[in-house]
């Protein structure tokens, strides 16, 4: 019973540390005027959100997210900002300042209605979690749900990299050939 | 079978709301595209924290095979996004959302 006490107070703990990170550095990516710092930050909040996939006992997705996104996916953020050069704005800046009002004003009735439509209609049947086995989360349990329950959504998946790729080498290409077509003029 | 320890379900549920409202945020305020690319990041991220919570819930995986495909599908996005981008800095044209606003190459 002390172990199970002492367990929660830990976890609190890394929950409360892990949120908060991850919230403000959410805040830290729209607020940045250097989209390098930007994408920074946004790696610090995909590390504090595998913590939270970690206390939510969903060990291959946490782990995916630290390859695939931190990994691979910032790694090319990184890039194209180096390539596109350091170019800073304030966020307000640009845009009349309607737009900015309205921003924040659906932003804000976005984030009230979430949290009412939760509050409303699962508020009483979130406290009783159910009980897991030892399996839940694991590779070998994804991995059976992949190529069992779920084998169309996975093809599909498959199907969306490759027109992804074929999309950003056409985008590539096109660009390359109209500069040598301004260049023959 | 294993409970779950810390916080209940509902405060995770207010991480993604918030999340996700901040990162519409960014969409809807920031006229730098590489940032709106950022930010809905973290939109795709709130949504995944949602889903993961409720995998987690009601003790199935399924939540979590749907967090992996949109993890896919926030890649193939980034790839496209930033293939934009860089089509976009070819051409000289600024970086503002705004700037784009016809469909011609």
């Amino acid at each position: 019973m002390l172990l199970a006490s002492v367990g929660n107070v830990v976890v609190w703990a890394v929950w409360l540390g892990a949120a908060f990170a991850c919230l403000a550095s959410g805040v830290a990516v729209v607020s940045f005027s250097n989209p390098f710092f930007s994408a920074l930050a946004l790696i610090g909040n995909l590390a504090s959100l595998a913590v939270l996939y970690l206390l939510l006992s969903a060990e291959f997705v946490a782990a995916a997210q630290v390859l695939v996104y931190a990994g691979a996916v910032m790694v090319m953020f990184l890039f194209v900002i180096a390539y596109v050069g350091p170019r800073s704005e304030s966020p307000w800046a640009g845009g009349p300042s309607w737009q900015a009002f309205g921003a924040v004003v659906a932003a804000g009735a976005l984030l009230v209605e979430i949290v009412v439509v939760i509050g409303l209609k699962a508020g009483d049947s979130l406290s009783n979690e159910a009980k897991i086995t030892s399996s839940f989360g694991s590779p070998a349990e994804i991995g059976r749900l992949f190529l069992t329950d779920h084998l169309l959504a996975f093809e599909i998946t498959s199907i969306v990299l490759l027109v992804a790729a074929v999309g950003g080498v056409i985008l590539g290409a096109h660009s390359r050939r109209g500069d040598s077509e301004v260049t023959a003029v | 079978m294993i409970a779950l320890l810390g916080p209940e379900i509902a405060w995770y549920l207010g991480v993604s709301a918030f999340l996700f409202a901040v990162g519409a945020l960014g969409v809807l305020l920031r006229r730098n595209p590489l940032i709106v690319l950022l930010s809905l990041e973290i939109m795709l991220n709130g949504a995944n924290l949602a889903l993961i919570a409720f995998s987690r819930h009601h003790g199935r995986g399924d939540g979590q095979i749907f967090a992996l495909a949109v993890m896919a599908v926030a890649a193939s996005e980034v790839v496209v996004g930033l293939g934009l981008v860089v089509a976009m800095n070819r051409k000289r044209i600024t970086l503002d959302v705004d700037r784009m606003n016809v469909l011609r190459g």
